[in-house]
């Protein structure tokens, strides 16, 4: 079975934005909430970079293991999905989370929580019928055979999403038409000259 | 030019083979060495190890930018793991520990030492001990105590027990339940410890005699042991500072997780949630201990929160410091029950500690 990762390839990565309006019309995410977020480093400076983020599915997720009523639950393609039946808003996936993913509704007084809406990897959650699993969790486009809408959408295709082998490929591939010598990451400042961020400004 | 080498000078060639193998061992030093400043100064540095490390510092700085509305979170949290490895190596185990060792204990001291009963008959006469008010007030905190305590214990551990035996559905409105008391009853609670623990302050200034009342274990274990004691002994005086102490940080750090409205940022409410659960189960655990002395532990305990009323026999030996003050305040039982009917529940009998 495959194993569902998202990739964002933040020397590729403009700051669109795209990804976080195709998120929110594909899923028709309620308002206040954004599933997907892009960040910034150093913004306006040379060293400027920007990734979008949203849940990374992770395999060992740390939402799942702090949960105090198993809302959250990981499928065997390892998308991890959430119950909206069984969340109590006590906001423990939020502060366990990485990535920031997990949000909440802020419908009553004093900002109690609502229920925690988060990335469904476009993979709805449990519901009834296909009407209520939208209108609780959004598009389900993995039954559909498609992929998330984000990472389909992306102009630079910074953003990949599908089998985790076949992304990584994707990105091996990049990282070895760039030319970087340790990997992906490398703080080889030849690599970086070569890099899609780079600032003509500074050539000496 | 070009020049043919003879054979003779062959001889130099394992020479060229020995420096060519020790020179391989340098090779990745010398290529480090490559003029590395005028690369730096002609390079954008893209996703480099400091970038990373100002990732994992959970740093946002500046220029940082969220493109998420009104969130300041950073790009890595760094501190939910450190949240969660506590929280599910450390804090639930000890929970677990603390509470169900407690029970342990308190059977175990039952079944070997067995109950603490009056060294003397009682006389039938009554001292006012705890007035309306402050039984009013210790049953309202107690009764929230122990739906905090529950439901507290719910969320820690409920997965694990309930939600296979009921099942979704009933799972589902427990635990919704269970969030809701929580979160509401809370804030209630700690305005009524506040104002019981005000109302109780001049009953628990540590005195000198307390120390030996420690000492001598107060009295807990051993016919005719009873160390000297105020109106407060030192382990209510135990209780009651644990409570001014830990129960004050339980509330403080339950509010900054109740109230999610008023900024603290996500590090604050991960450590609230450290703070609570620790000192919540702790006083869970000593609450269990408070609970069997008041109840089976002490013969003559009990009625005097229900009633308000303690037998003077109770009273001399527990409490004997207290006794000697208020001695000449004790009414006979026949005495309360007349004056019970003529004034409902008005009691006028002063009190003194």
């Amino acid at each position: 079975m495959a194993t569902m990762k998202f990739m964002c390839d933040a020397e590729r990565c403009i700051e669109c934005n795209g990804c976080v309006t195709a998120c929110k019309n594909a899923n028709e995410v309620e308002w206040g909430i954004q599933r997907r977020r892009v960040v910034t480093l150093n913004d306006g400076e040379p060293s400027e970079v920007s990734i979008s983020v949203a849940c990374m599915h992770c395999d060992d997720a740390p939402c799942i293991a702090v949960c105090p009523t198993e809302t959250l639950f990981q499928r065997d393609d390892g998308i991890v999905l959430h119950d909206k039946d069984l969340c109590i808003g006590c906001g423990y996936c939020l502060y366990a989370c990485p990535f920031g993913a997990p949000q909440f509704p802020k419908e009553n007084a004093f900002g109690e929580r609502g229920k925690m809406d988060k990335c469904t990897f476009c993979a709805g959650g449990p519901a009834e019928t296909a009407e209520e699993e939208y209108q609780k969790y959004g598009a389900n486009r993995i039954a559909e055979g498609k992929l998330p809408l984000c990472a389909e959408m992306c102009s630079t295709k910074a953003l990949l999403a599908g089998d985790a082998q076949e992304v990584a490929d994707i990105f091996r591939q990049r990282v070895v038409q760039r030319g970087h010598e340790d990997g992906g990451w490398s703080g080889n400042p030849r690599a970086d000259a070569d890099s899609l961020a780079y600032d003509a400004t500074q050539q000496g | 030019m070009r020049t043919t080498t003879p054979w003779w000078a062959l001889w130099r060639l394992p020479l060229l083979m020995l420096a060519l193998v020790v020179s391989l061992g340098f090779a990745q030093f010398a290529l480090a060495q490559a003029d590395p400043e005028r690369e730096a100064a002609t390079a954008v540095p893209a996703v480099d190890a400091d970038i990373w490390r100002q990732i994992e510092s959970g740093e946002t700085g500046p220029n940082y930018r969220s493109s998420r509305f009104g969130s300041d979170y950073n790009l890595i949290n760094t501190v939910g793991e450190t949240w969660r490895q506590l929280r599910e190596r450390w804090v639930s185990p000890f929970g677990v520990i603390a509470v169900v060792g407690m029970i342990v204990l308190i059977a175990l001291f039952y079944l070997l030492v067995g109950r603490k009963k009056l060294d003397e008959p009682r006389t039938g006469r009554k001292l006012l001990r705890w007035p309306l008010m402050v039984r009013s007030l210790h049953w309202t905190v107690a009764t929230l105590f122990i739906l905090l305590a529950l439901t507290g214990l719910n969320l820690a551990y409920g997965k694990a027990v309930f939600r296979p035996v009921f099942g979704d559905g009933f799972w589902a409105a427990m635990m919704s339940g269970t969030k809701l008391i929580h979160n509401y009853l809370g804030p209630l609670f700690g305005i009524l410890l506040v104002i019981m623990l005000l109302r109780l302050l001049a009953d628990n200034i540590p005195r000198k005699h307390d120390l030996a009342w420690f000492a001598k274990g107060g009295g807990l274990v051993g016919k005719g042991v009873h160390p000297d004691a105020g109106f407060a002994n030192g382990g209510e005086k135990l209780w009651y500072w644990l409570l001014a102490t830990a129960g004050i940080a339980v509330i403080v750090s339950g509010l900054v997780m109740d109230f999610p409205n008023f900024g603290q940022a996500r590090d604050t409410m991960i450590w609230a949630n450290i703070i609570h659960a620790v000192g919540a189960f702790g006083l869970t655990a000593v609450a269990l201990g408070h609970i069997y002395i008041g109840t089976l532990g002490t013969e003559g305990s009990f009625e005097g929160m229900a009633s308000g009323y303690v037998d003077e026999t109770w009273a001399k030996e527990h409490h004997n410091l207290w006794y000697e003050e208020v001695k000449d305040q004790a009414v006979s039982e026949e005495q309360l029950e007349a004056n019970r009917t003529s004034s409902q529940g008005d009691e006028p009998a002063p009190r003194s500690g």
